[in-house]
């Protein structure tokens, strides 16, 4: 039995090339991740080490929970100079620091940092070229804000610190060690220290940490043991070895969401490579049905037909398997070398590694999937009676009433799971419902082919070979249903999240137009990351001076404490103001301006904090001494333009990190065009180029094209979904066009062309990619209304339908048919007319 | 064809072989015939003579070693894909031993489906006298599956009539009916060339189905050995005895 199932496989070539590429896709996606993952991780251990190599120990002041910490002073150096075994104490000046580009735009990292720091020659930067700053005017530019920026020696460079746009003069370029332009992609500029520490401190004769060298023969660790001793508890002291271990985990830390989502992707790359290897051997086990029963009439018993199915899925998934992680490994090191040489990062790799889990999933997804979307046919091959192998006739069709009644339980069961999860917002709820759906509906598919490929067959078929295409579809309403299916998950969830983007920028579109009384919306880039650039208060004094401002508000912005939580707080300069553009409406107390020691917030979160006007709330403030109690003034009604913050008066912004104002609204006089005014209010930032002043639509603009990034980035994913779907279309076709041999022979005999068996077969791949389109669009509209729904809460109030993607996901699916019926057509069209009539 | 009156088809000194050097087999050694017009012709032998060979080449299915075929005035030998799919599309009809119909087609829409996929009209008159003479009329809407052998075989004769070929080359076609089905649809071959003068090349190996022709070529080894005008079926096989009592005889 064994010997006949290798012999077989062996036989039909082409039957296991088709059969293994889903599987191989799937497994090189799983490996490529974890092998992608590893090797990056170790390169950014590798990267950190040496980037404090010659760091023995660090001395940094300690930050209580929700303060500011205390700049380390002369003294402090002094201190540690005097512990015995030192052979060195420098003290460092770091903060931040953005370049201007040549085209007086802030130069961007993409999430790499950008600082400026004291020169002291005594760090790892090496001078490449020019000499070290002496002057006030003088900086030295790191490798990658040289290139990057386009500057040289002698050239000059504005900088963004603590203070407004300042102009200096380049006298030398640094580099680390090995030549490199950057350790990780960071911008870095180094001052005088004088002038670092103004700029960056905003304090003379303060620092920010302490690089301590050990004498020779005393170690590393009871160097920070003296350090740390002498030091008292307002201290950090750690090795240098710690100090790289902590940098390095905190980004493996991101590495490892990177994995997950990596993971999830190729997960969904699986589930559908489950229906194509599922098909493919439904298809296989139909065609050898012949082959089967003679084994059976010969004496096999059920348990060896079935055996001899499983063993040649274990075969392909084996093969597979370990062809899929030699090509994960490839895919993997690929894209780690991308990677580390997109965006200046110039991360030395460690060597590709292939870590145990790379290898075990591999194996693990590759064998477990091919064997479980074989045991199915495989059942379903060992009932097949022993005289249909002398039967011409192909196995008839089943009835649909038995998959449809499961499908629709099925469907039922992920619905209800998906309801859950919404309602209790567990994600696990929410996956498993979608994933359970998508089989309930992949179900229903056969029931549905019927009429809907007759439907969409109908507008391909005005000539004969489309009519033959068309019928082709239809012959098989399980097979097609499957392959489509495949089509349909990755559709789907593009148009399921496409729809949820596209609400989610009609919501703010509508709250912006019906609640954002305000005309111009000033503020600075990174605020979503959290460290937006801000401007200074008397800016704000000069907006309201200007002709046609009706009125100005804006705030200064910082987490603070209230006991354990972290909160988000505004100072506002003008309450009532603000209550006006922001359309605030009372829920208790009126609103009135905030006095010192009041605070305001918005009804959910006081619901949530159980807090009502008159409730007193303590809070840490990061530059104040110790916790203060506020009282709540007032409470305003659910807003969406305004959530999440409590607002302060004005004085507490003096105890944020920086009391600069982070955004301001501007209202115009009536009669006074926006527009105007925004061309006497933008002067007022020339020297700050971080800060934007946007109109109300500019402003949506803006917000919403976060989306469109994301959309995009999920669809390139996604992209691999739709990939081994194809694959599927291709497998199905190919699968077919051998099955129907005789009938192309038959065909070619009676006189039709090559061109016409091809047009044939391109109808019946471009009928089920659209099949499997139209299904994706309407269970994604589904999914995605749903989401909105369970979103309401969140802002999200309208649903808005992405027409023209969808219309776009209906041409890519058509054209996909196209494309995927190229092999198996010219395949069919190459026959010879003889040996197909022949055909066995 | 050089004189093409009253000749159908014509093969001159056609040569088949397949393989090369020792593996070479010579299935046609030097075949000329001319199958003439409105005439039933059987094409007979053994397994092996080379009777299905020829008639492959005749038909523009199979291209020869060496020599000429010609169909109906047209040049076969040398044809390019495109011309030989149309002329077996416009020149001639086929009706195989089994497999003869798509299962996704009625039995009107296989009946028409060389015009169809020409891009022809169906001449509706003639379309009626062919479906009524294999009596298939309330038949028409039906499937493959739901046709008996003997009708799913009518079905394909209709086929390869009603485009009015230069000739219609038959393979076998009663070889998997019963006596009845087969002598329905032998009979319906027998009237088309008596009636309307369409020309029929059957191969068979059933000296009662060659009964039925007008003329009978004999092959043997790749060569045409005898020939019998409107023969019995008892000469037919007689005939065939006589050949095979000569398999031991060595080449003549």
């Amino acid at each position: 039995m064994f010997k006949a199932t290798i012999k077989s496989l062996l036989s039909r070539k082409l039957r296991l090339v088709l059969s293994a590429l889903a599987v191989v896709l799937g497994v090189m996606f799983v490996s490529g991740s974890f092998v992608l993952t590893d090797t990056l991780q170790r390169s950014f251990t590798d990267l950190f080490s040496s980037a404090f190599a010659n760091v023995d120990v660090s001395v940094a002041p300690k930050a209580e929970k929700g303060k500011e910490p205390e700049p380390l002073t002369p003294q402090a150096i002094a201190d540690v100079k005097s512990v015995p075994g030192v052979a060195s104490a420098v003290g460092d000046v770091q903060g931040s620091a953005r370049p201007i580009g040549k085209n007086g735009k802030v130069i961007t990292t993409s999430g790499s940092p950008r600082f400026g720091f004291n020169w002291t020659g005594t760090g790892q930067e090496k001078i490449r070229e020019g000499k070290a700053p002496a002057a006030e005017n003088e900086v030295v530019l790191g490798g990658y804000l040289a290139t990057t920026g386009g500057f040289k020696v002698g050239d000059d460079i504005s900088l963004l610190t603590l203070e407004p746009k300042k102009t200096f003069k380049v006298t030398g370029i640094y580099e680390y060690a090995g030549g490199r332009d950057s350790l990780g992609g960071e911008l870095s500029v180094a001052f005088t220290e004088p002038v670092a520490q103004q700029l960056l401190l905003g304090k003379k004769d303060v620092f920010s940490g302490i690089t301590v060298t050990a004498a020779q023969g005393t170690s590393d660790d009871a160097l920070r043991d003296a350090v740390a001793a002498k030091m008292g508890s307002g201290y950090d002291v750690k090795t240098g070895a710690v100090l790289a271990k902590e940098q390095a985990d905190q980004i493996n830390e991101g590495l490892k969401f990177f994995n997950y989502v990596l993971l999830g992707f190729a997960g969904i790359a699986l589930f559908v490579g489950i229906f194509i290897i599922l098909n493919t051997f439904s298809i296989i086990v139909a065609q050898r049905t012949r082959e089967l029963a003679l084994l059976r009439s010969m004496g096999a018993s059920r348990g060896q037909v079935i055996g001899s199915v499983v063993l040649e899925a274990l075969v392909i998934g084996l093969i597979a398997s370990i062809v899929g992680l030699g090509a994960g490994i490839g895919i993997g090191a690929l894209l780690a070398k991308i990677f580390s040489s997109v965006g200046g990062t110039n991360l030395q790799l460690a060597g590709i590694g292939v870590p145990m889990s790379a290898i075990i999933s591999s194996f693990a997804v590759g064998m477990i999937v091919t064997v479980i979307a074989a045991v199915m046919p495989a059942l379903r091959a060992s009932r097949i009676a022993p005289v249909a192998a002398m039967r011409e006739a192909a196995t008839p069709d089943r009835p649909l009433t038995k998959i449809t009644i499961t499908g629709a339980l099925v469907a039922a069961a992920g619905g209800t799971s998906l309801a859950f999860g919404f309602n209790q917002a567990s994600l696990p709820l929410i996956f498993g419902g979608i994933l359970v759906a998508f089989v309930g509906v992949a179900l229903l598919t056969p029931i549905l082919s019927k009429p809907m490929v007759s439907l969409i067959g109908r507008l391909l078929s005005w000539s004969m070979p489309g009519l033959l295409g068309r019928r082709n579809s239809a012959r098989n309403p399980r097979r097609t249903a499957i392959t489509a299916a495949a089509l349909m998950v990755g559709i789907s969830l593009i148009t399921g999240v496409s729809v949820v983007l596209t609400s989610a920028t009609k919501s703010i579109e509508k709250l912006a137009t019906g609640q954002l009384q305000t005309d111009l919306i000033i503020s600075g880039e990174g605020q979503m990351e959290g460290q937006a650039a801000t401007f200074k208060r008397d800016v704000l004094t000069k907006i309201e001076k200007t002709d046609g401002v009706k009125s100005a508000v804006g705030w200064s912005q910082d987490g603070v404490l209230q006991g354990e939580n972290q909160l988000f707080a505004v100072g506002v300069t003008d309450m009532p103001a603000m209550a006006t553009m922001f359309a605030l409406k009372p829920k208790s107390g009126d609103i009135k301006p905030l006095k010192d020691g009041q605070l305001a917030l918005p009804e959910e979160m006081a619901a949530e904090k159980g807090w009502t006007v008159g409730s007193t709330v303590t809070l840490q403030l990061a530059k104040a001494a110790a916790p203060q109690n506020y009282t709540v003034a007032f409470i305003w009604a659910k807003s969406q333009v305004l959530q999440g913050a409590l607002v302060l008066p004005e004085s507490a912004s003096a105890q944020f990190r920086s009391d600069q104002i982070a955004q301001a609204f501007v209202q115009v006089s009536s009669g006074v065009s926006a527009a105007d005014v925004q061309k006497r209010v933008e002067p007022l930032f020339a020297d700050n180029p971080e800060i934007t002043v946007q109109d109300r639509s500019a402003f949506v603009k803006q917000t919403t094209s976060q989306f469109d990034t994301v959309l995009l980035m999920i669809q390139i994913l996604l992209a691999l979904a739709i990939l081994i779907a194809v694959l599927g279309v291709i497998n199905t076709l190919a699968l077919s066009v051998i099955e129907r041999t005789r009938e192309l022979g038959l065909l070619r005999a009676v006189g039709m062309r090559r061109s016409q068996v091809m047009r044939m077969i391109t109808v019946e791949s471009v009928v089920i990619s659209v099949f499997g389109a139209v299904l994706g669009l309407a269970v994604g509209l589904a999914l995605g209304i749903a989401t909105v729904q369970a979103l309401k809460d969140q802002g999200i109030s309208e649903i808005g339908l992405p027409w023209m993607t969808m219309a776009q996901y209906l041409v890519v699916a058509a054209f996909v048919g196209v494309i995927a019926a190229i092999l198996p057509a010219i395949r069919a069209a190459r026959l010879n007319v003889l040996d197909a009539i022949a055909y066995e | 064809m050089s004189a093409s009156d009253g000749v159908a088809a014509r093969a001159v000194d056609v040569w088949k072989s397949y393989g090369s050097g020792d593996a070479a087999v010579t299935a046609l050694a030097g075949v000329s015939v001319d199958l003439e017009k409105s005439r039933f012709t059987a094409i007979m032998g053994p397994s092996g003579s080379g009777k299905s060979t020829l008639m492959h080449c005749l038909a523009g299915l199979d291209d020869v070693t060496s020599g000429e075929v010609w169909v109906g005035g047209t040049k076969v030998t040398g044809l390019k894909d495109r011309g030989l799919t149309e002329l077996r599309r416009d020149k001639v009809g086929f009706i195989f031993q089994q497999f003869n119909l798509l299962p996704t087609l009625t039995a009107e829409e296989n009946i028409t489906l060389p015009l169809a996929i020409g891009g022809k009209k169906v001449d509706k008159a003639w379309f009626d006298v062919v479906v009524d003479t294999v009596g298939l009329r309330d038949r028409l809407t039906h499937r493959p599956t739901q046709l008996s052998g003997g009708q799913q075989q009518r079905v394909a004769c209709a086929r390869a009539l009603v485009s009015r070929p230069d000739v219609v080359f038959a393979d076998e076609p009663t070889g998997n009916l019963d006596s009845q089905s087969g002598a329905e649809v032998l009979g319906f071959l027998q009237r088309s060339a008596r009636e309307f003068g369409q020309t029929i090349v059957m191969v068979t190996h059933d000296p009662n189905a060659a009964s039925y022709a007008d003329r009978v070529i004999f092959l043997k080894d790749g060569h045409i050995v005898r020939e019998l005008l409107s023969p019995s079926a008892e000469e037919v096989l007689d005939t065939m005895k006589h050949l095979d009592s000569v398999v031991a005889v060595p080449h003549v």
